[in-house]
């Protein structure tokens, strides 16, 4: 310990500690275990060390009829926090999670993709609260890797049909009236694995291409008013991003002027590399692959532009052999997050049954909640705020009696669109497209308490 | 009067935000300082009448910020070519010089006849001379058919051209001139019959190439799906209660997948409502704290506030260099596996800086003819790095 303070203000140390196991166990509870009982003890001991999970050791004591029981060792025996100095300020430059948290971290799939720059990782939405996603954890999509550009030498160009055609810096970018404004970001083949079959364990892999931030920027209508875009004949704008990629997204220019952005921020802070650092296109709605990364120019025309990313990739194949072409706007989709594939349930009794819901056309309006496979449902609470195109956390009550159950979620937008079952998309699209399956998500509860993710419909 | 105001935010630039909240502010202005806004009525009446086209010769609203691109600048960014081959630069190449190109530059990642499964989808194959006639890939329809090449969901050649042209070679990008692009995709479509062997593809006959593309006729606008208020093509009902009789899990995963995704107990919080299953075990028939206890929790402590280390490992790196791309631990890829660079180097005690030097200026002839592209921004801290978790067979 520290001794760099006067004596006095140093906490005193109140008892002598004990070593664990007997510390908390009377002496009659030791016998018991010397004659024998040993199993328990392990729990116990277990528990005890672990501290993360104490609570659970003394539950288990608890149940275990321990009599004489005299309280909780992690509030009788006051910890090394409660008794010492903790560390300085700025001790972390830029704070990190506890380390304790470490388990949430964005993940590949295995064998989803063959090499790791072409690849994407996915979101942990198994253990986030709340709306917003956590900037280190917001889910990767690149084509062709990911780069620390240098924001002072980062241009931005808007050509085609504009009057005057215009180069703009970070500084001039960030000189502008800017506007922060929640959305959600979702991959367009997220949950695209389970068209048709069950695939992927948890809800990281089945719905993690998903993520919501606060962005700030320039609005593009701005931009394009700034350059003289041509509003007759200027239908629609190409996007490119400065990476080997130069990924390019044609988008509407109804799209457009409605509510994108020329994003250089996310929560608060600059844009992280891994999400396009110095400048991105948000693209409220529409799949994620039109947000463009490391964007360096827009361009205005009057037809679209037919890139890779449109014309080979991002097409739903239909079951007659077609492909629909620009199938941008994310429907309305939901999944509950706790309890989730992958998870087990501590025991019987009450839970909050809590998940995500959003669209791409709009607010979400509802969300029912199903704990019998889709035979009866409860409309669940949304939690504030609710906004357009952004995601929107539901809760809802739920008490388990330990028997096998199937959970679902449905949400409904504010344009009376009704989030469908897998065999209704499977009825019109097949099960090749890939893409924007946003199915109704059914996770089984085992009597066991470990959820898995199955298929009803 | 009315109808101008209500005309003003809907065609004229002067306001470009929100339009309800513009008008607003107007009316506002309107009201408490009609004498000050009497110039700017009469402007904005005027501009209401001419339209846009005065409206952009309005001052600047933004003095000061962003200037005018020059010819240069956009011609070097603008490259984009479109379905109507707008934007495609004059040209030509032969499918023997493309052959040349492809050998050289696509060939180790893409397989000699662009069949590779290795890095990425086939770009060649599945396409028949029937699907050249009708512009529609048979094969699309049948639910059987392995996958889908390149070729058999190409609609457009311009977006073919336009993408090696932004992004191909892969590791190289924009490396290629106009020339042997057109070289590169002619010597594709011969790989997929669609052109001849002593075919010469440039701009002027773009276009008729275009007409022989098996999927030409494949795609479909789709646009309820592009308008934000669309409907959807799929309806589904709101039911509230005995909405279906029975329930019955059609899909689930197999007990053996059960840790394909690794350990999900180390994929999920320490605390709170539920656990991570442990998939490193059999699927348990009770619930967790009916199985007594939980398991313990093990978290290597971290000295407080400590830097992270100054050079990452050398996996980190590699994923970092894209390394991983072309080399594999224990497989052979476009290079060498890492165990197969151990084994070789094992004995050779000047071995990490011979790899150094290697990684960062590249070459061939150590194993084959296919040359390591150079990596001369590197430190040496991480080419050291790199060389000595090569030289341990990537671990
Ligand atoms: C280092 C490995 C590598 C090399 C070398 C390479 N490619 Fe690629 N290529 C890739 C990867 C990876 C992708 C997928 C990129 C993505 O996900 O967007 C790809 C995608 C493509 C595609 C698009 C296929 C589709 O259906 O989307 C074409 C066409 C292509 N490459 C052509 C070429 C040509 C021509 C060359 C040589 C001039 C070349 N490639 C060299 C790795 C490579
Ligand atoms: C585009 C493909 C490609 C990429 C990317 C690539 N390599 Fe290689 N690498 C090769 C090839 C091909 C060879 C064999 C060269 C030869 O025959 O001399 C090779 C050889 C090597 C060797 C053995 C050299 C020798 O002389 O025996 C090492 C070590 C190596 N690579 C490490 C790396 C590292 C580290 C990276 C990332 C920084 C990397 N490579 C990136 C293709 C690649």
């Amino acid at each position: 310990m520290p001794t760099k303070y006067p004596e006095s203000t140093v906490p005193a140390q109140t008892g002598r500690v004990l070593k664990a196991p007997e510390h908390f166990l009377s002496q009659a509870q030791i016998a018991e275990v010397q004659a024998g009982r040993r199993d328990f003890l392990r729990g116990v001991f277990a528990s005890a060390l672990a501290g993360a999970s104490a609570t659970a050791g003394v539950a288990a004591a608890q149940a275990a009829g321990v009599s004489g029981f005299k309280g909780d060792p992690n509030i009788l025996e006051l910890p090394e926090h409660t008794t010492g100095l903790g560390s300085p300020v700025a001790a972390l430059g830029y704070g990190t999670p506890s380390k304790w948290e470490k388990n949430l971290q964005r993940r590949e799939s295995p064998g989803l993709t063959r090499v790791s720059a072409a690849s994407v990782s996915f979101c942990p939405l198994q253990g986030l609260f709340g709306i917003i996603t956590p900037n280190g954890l917001h889910f990767e999509r690149h084509h062709q890797g990911w780069w620390d550009i240098d924001p002072s030498k980062h241009r931005f160009m808007i050509n085609g049909l504009v009057r005057n055609p215009k180069v703009y810096t970070m500084d001039d970018l960030m000189r502008l009236p800017s506007v922060s404004r929640m959305h959600f970001i979702e991959c367009g083949a997220n949950t695209g694995m389970e068209w048709g079959n069950v695939a992927v364990p948890t809800v990281q892999y089945t719905h993690g291409m998903l993520s919501c931030c606060e962005f700030t920027g320039v609005p593009l209508s701005v931009l394009l008013e700034d350059c003289g875009f041509d509003k007759v004949k200027g239908k629609y704008i190409l996007a490119e991003g400065s990476d080997g990629s130069s990924m390019t997204r044609t988008i509407s220019m109804n799209r457009a002027l409605d509510d994108c952005i020329v994003a250089y921020a996310m929560n608060g802070e600059m844009l992280r590399p891994e999400n396009g650092y110095p400048l991105r296109l948000v693209a409220p709605g529409l799949q994620g692959v039109s947000w463009v990364k490391w964007l360096r120019r827009i361009e205005v025309g009057d037809q679209p532009y037919g890139s890779k990313d449109e014309v080979l990739h991002y097409i739903d194949l239909m079951p007659d052999g077609t492909h629909r072409q620009y199938t941008s706007i994310q429907e309305c989709k939901s999944v509950i997050t706790t309890p989730s594939g992958g998870q087990t349930l501590l025991d019987k009794g009450f839970y909050n049954v809590s998940g995500l819901a959003w669209s791409g056309r709009g607010k979400i309006k509802r969300v029912d909640v199903s704990f019998d496979g889709g035979q009866n449902w409860r409309t669940a609470k949304l939690e504030t705020p609710v906004l357009t195109k952004c995601l929107t956390r539901f809760n809802i009550s739920f008490v388990w009696d330990g028997s096998p159950c199937v959970l679902q979620s449905r949400a409904i937008d504010d344009t009376g669109y009704v989030q469908p079952k897998i065999n209704q998309l499977r009825a019109v699209r097949g099960t090749r497209s890939i893409y924007h399956n946003n199915a109704i998500q059914s996770w089984k509860l085992a009597a066991s308490g470990e959820v898995s993710n199955v298929q009803v419909y | 009067m009315g109808a101008f105001i209500i005309n003003v935010p809907a065609n004229v630039s002067l306001f470009p935000r929100r339009r309800e909240s513009n008008f607003v502010e107007f009316r506002k202005c309107l009201q408490t300082w009609i004498p000050a806004c009497a110039g700017m009525t009469m402007l904005v009446l005027f501009l209401g009448i001419v339209g846009n086209a005065l409206a952009q010769s309005a001052p600047q609203k933004f003095p000061g910020v962003g200037r005018a691109a020059t010819p240069a600048e956009v011609a070097k960014w603008d490259i984009d070519v479109r379905p109507d081959l707008k934007g495609l630069p004059k040209g030509s190449g032969s499918v023997a010089r493309g052959q040349q190109v492809w050998e050289a530059k696509c060939e180790s990642c893409h397989g000699a006849f662009g069949e590779s499964n290795e890095v990425f989808t086939p770009i060649v194959g599945g396409t028949t001379k029937a699907d050249i006639e009708s512009g529609r890939v048979a094969n699309l329809r049948r639910a059987d058919f392995p996958q889908r090449t390149t070729l058999m969901k190409l609609a457009h050649l311009s977006s073919l051209w336009d993408y090696i042209n932004r992004a191909m070679p892969w590791n190289a990008p924009k490396s290629l001139s106009a020339d042997d692009v057109y070289a590169v995709t002619a010597y594709i479509l011969h790989l997929g019959d669609i052109l001849p062997a002593d075919f010469v593809l440039s701009d002027a006959n773009m276009a008729q190439v275009q007409n022989r593309l098996p999927n030409r006729n494949g795609l479909q606008k789709y646009t309820p799906k592009w308008d934000v208020r669309g409907k959807g093509d799929v309806t589904n009902v709101a039911c509230m209660q005995n909405c279906k009789q029975e329930m019955k899990i059609t899909s689930n995963l197999p007990d053996h997948a059960r840790d394909a995704h690794g350990n999900l107990a180390e994929q999920h919080r320490l605390i709170g409502p539920v656990r991570g299953a442990d998939t490193t075990k059999p699927a348990p028939t009770a619930p967790l704290l009916a199985r007594a206890a939980l398991p313990a929790v093990a978290v290597a402590p971290t000295p407080r506030g400590d830097p992270p280390p100054a050079v990452p490992s050398g996996a980190a790196l590699a994923r970092k260099h894209n390394c991983t791309a072309c080399h594999a631990q224990a497989s052979k890829l476009v290079g060498p596996s890492y165990a197969e660079v151990a084994a070789k180097y094992a004995n050779d005690a000047n071995a990490v800086s011979k790899m150094m030097e290697k990684i960062k200026i590249g070459g061939s002839g150590a194993w084959g003819v296919i040359p390591m592209p150079p990596h001369p921004t590197m430190t040496d801290a991480e080419l050291k790095a790199l060389a000595e978790w090569a030289l341990r067979g990537g671990k």
